[in-house]
């Protein structure tokens, strides 16, 4: 008797759940609309752009950072307003479609997501919001509101490599990738490339922080600097990490090494503040300009031009690039002109997997 | 005497249900005060909450997100009725997850049984690689603790190692997305249409089934009893007949078949493949949700949709101005405050025990004094 009265009991209770998602007519859509009725009287000038981070978000130090720098820029040249989203490491499909339509939602034009992991979400969410503008980063997606910003990494990668093999005296070069992610796999291919072009008898050794879905490579300047260490040991006397913040531990060895140089990624390294003490062992810096990216789309929407389709920002448009920051690789500058100016006319052509 | 029985039962129920009511209203206060640290109001916050909530959107949402913490907080707590702390739940599931997205995508048969062939491969998966750690507890004496965390960094190793382009996993167009390849659309899950709100993953359906089926297995068998008694004194088990080694490795087994179920509503309803984005650390949600919901299966529901709505709804604070960071401050209090108040009431409840069996021996104590008295004047 009484497990039939319990299973009655939970038969009512998710009934009554499933009638309360019925009966419930209201989504937050409309709510949000009657909201917005009522405080018509917002934002008033200046673009509304909403931002949504991969994990980590702003203050990571690294690649969210650099999209941040150049929303920055935006909002203070065009002023309105901003919001920003994170991810969060348990997120499925619906909640980055979720996340770019709640932007989307409240009016934010244009929506960034940052980071290949909204390729799929973004789809959905460029079909739904038609008349919005989104931006995506290091990802292309095929629709007519979608700017796809992407970025060359392979070709400054080899321009990295070229200047690390004329500046190897032991003919071993070292490359640290944070985490095997196809994404990071374009560095290595394109340094080990510019490297062999330049000196086939040169060793690469390559080494990985961490693998697949545990991302902590990005982000462990311990794992970095016991990495660097063993290359230095085996007699590697150029190391490019392209590893987010595990990087400044990579830097951090080589500088304990007389004669080695390190090789930066994704801003000018040799101007960072939390790097000066080691400023004098940082070669050059593989830059990709996300910034640049980000704040051109804000741009576009801001000029009533909106960006669409694929953006490369390649070498030739200096979306990506090689610093000169220190005058250390100034003695070679020709050459690295002159492979920078092959890659530009198609004689070379840059891999960009391993 | 009848009377007796419903009194005790009516306090038995008021404690149980003392203890999450008290936790919920503690980690509201202690959130309350956080937000107003923050130098904002908390009772906007709190009216945000609800009112967002409720939208039948959110509520959807709420649904398909506790489906797979609900699966999640079930595999963790098999484990924690026989005071096994299976903490391998979230490599559990990721190597099953991707397992069956390797096999679904590479086969082509018609679509329900292919939907079997997927669950099935993914529980298979779940119970062999948990089953790793009950032979090594079983065999060796490895704490399944020790294991199930290094079988999680391991899993996450194997899966790196088998999804690139040129092993199971294919790149998309821009190069920056590894994934298995889709699953074919015959083989997608069912889902109910709610029309505006979205639509409902049909996996909660299987996800209720785990429910009832451990709810049964559990309160209502031999093997249950078994499992819960080896929980309670191995020794005293044992020594009742019950073959401890065994159930370790069964319990272990069965854990990690759920734990394969974890991925499945992600899969089957909603990302058709496994790519490097797949969500990561579920199982680690599980614990809390097993935890919170205290090993009932009513208990875990309950906890995985209250998970669910904080997730929605702080998701939403972020958006009209609060700090991100508020989810992990709410999640982490409530878990905490259901810790303290379970221990609190428990002890309490014992008390109040104590004082009523001690009241009724001194009111007998003192009826004998009375009636030896009485008989001393006679």
């Amino acid at each position: 008797m009484r497990r039939v009265t319990r299973i009655a009991a939970s038969g009512i209770a998710s009934a009554a759940l499933a009638l309360s998602v019925a009966a419930c007519g209201s989504t937050s859509e409309q709510k949000a609309q009657d909201d917005a009725s009522s405080s018509a009287s917002g934002a008033k000038g200046g673009v509304k752009v909403g931002v949504a981070y991969d994990v980590g978000g702003r203050g990571d130090h690294s690649f969210n950072d650099s999209a941040a720098r150049g929303i920055d820029k935006a909002k203070k040249q065009f002023g309105g307003s901003v919001k920003e989203l994170t991810a969060k490491t348990t997120d499925t499909e619906a909640d980055r479609l979720d996340r770019l339509s709640q932007l989307a939602q409240a009016g934010y034009n244009p929506v960034v997501g940052i980071g290949y992991a909204y390729a799929n979400s973004m789809k959905q969410a460029a079909a739904k919001f038609p008349n919005t503008t989104f931006g995506i980063v290091d990802s292309s997606v095929d629709a007519k509101n979608v700017d796809s910003i992407v970025f060359t990494e392979a070709e400054s990668s080899y321009l990295g490599g070229v200047a690390a093999a004329l500046k190897t005296k032991s003919d071993q070069v070292g490359f640290i990738g944070g985490v095997d992610v196809p994404l990071i796999k374009k560095f290595q291919a394109g340094y080990v490339q510019g490297v062999h072009d330049t000196n086939p008898k040169i060793k690469v050794d390559v080494q990985y922080l961490s693998h697949g879905s545990d991302t902590s490579g990005f982000a462990s300047p311990d794992k970095g600097k016991a990495a660097a260490q063993g290359m230095l040991d085996k007699g590697a006397d150029v190391i490019f990490a392209a590893a987010g913040s595990s990087g400044s531990g990579s830097i951090e060895a080589v500088h304990g090494k007389k004669g080695a140089w390190a090789i930066g990624v994704d801003s000018d390294q040799y101007n960072q503040p939390s790097l000066s003490q080691y400023k004098s062992s940082i070669l050059t810096s593989v830059v990709k300009n996300v910034d640049v990216g980000v704040y051109d789309l804000v741009k576009s929407v801001h000029d009533k031009k909106p960006l669409t389709g694929t953006n490369t920002y390649s070498l030739a448009k200096d979306g990506v690039s090689l610093t000169y920051s220190g005058g250390y690789i100034d003695d070679i500058k020709s050459k690295i002109d002159a492979a920078k100016q092959s890659i530009i006319d198609g004689k070379v052509k840059v891999k960009t997997t391993p | 005497m009848n009377k007796l029985t419903a009194r005790i039962d009516k306090e038995r129920l008021l404690l149980a249900l003392a203890a999450p009511v008290l936790a919920v209203v503690a980690a509201l206060v202690v959130t309350a005060l956080v937000i107003l640290a923050t130098g904002k109001n908390p009772f906007e916050a709190f009216n945000d909450m609800l009112s967002y909530g409720s939208a039948s959107d959110s509520q959807i949402y709420i649904l398909n997100k506790a489906t797979t913490y609900y699966l999640a907080g079930v595999a963790v707590a098999v484990g924690f009725r026989m005071n096994l702390f299976n903490i391998g739940v979230d490599g559990q599931y990721r190597i099953a997850a991707f397992f069956a997205a390797v096999v679904g995508g590479a086969l082509h048969l018609p679509g329900p049984l292919q939907i079997i062939v997927v669950i099935l491969v993914a529980m298979v998966v779940g119970a062999m690689w948990s089953g790793i750690a009950g032979i090594l507890k079983t065999s060796r004496g490895v704490s399944e603790v020790i294991s199930t965390i290094m079988l999680n960094s391991i899993a996450t190793a194997v899966i790196a190692y088998l999804l690139q382009p040129d092993k199971l996993g294919q790149l998309d167009d821009a190069g920056t997305l590894v994934s298995t390849k889709s699953l074919p659309k015959s083989s997608w899950f069912f889902t109910f249409n709610a029309g505006p709100a979205g639509e409902l993953w049909g996996f909660i359906v299987i996800a209720a089934l785990v429910g009832v089926a451990y709810w049964f297995v559990l309160g209502r068998t031999r093997f249950g009893f078994d499992l819960r008694a080896v929980g309670r004194s191995e020794s005293a088990a044992e020594a009742s007949g019950v073959g401890v080694k065994k159930m370790v490795v069964t319990s272990m087994v069965i854990s990690g078949a759920v734990a394969g179920l974890v991925g499945m509503p992600t899969l089957l309803n909603d990302s058709h493949a496994f790519s490097n984005d797949f969500p990561l650390g579920v199982g680690f949600t599980g614990i809390a949700i097993a935890l919170l919901g205290r090993n009932n299966p009513v208990g875990i529901a309950i906890a995985s949709l209250l998970w669910g709505y904080l997730e929605r709804t702080t998701g939403h604070l972020e958006l009209i101005g609060y700090d991100k960071e508020i989810l992990g401050v709410i999640q982490g209090v409530i878990v905490l405050c259901v810790v303290i108040a379970y221990e609190l009431v428990r002890r309490f409840g014992l008390r109040r025990q104590q004082q009523r069996v001690g009241a009724e021996l001194a009111a007998q104590a003192a009826a004998t004094a009375t009636d030896e008295k009485l008989e001393v004047a006679r």
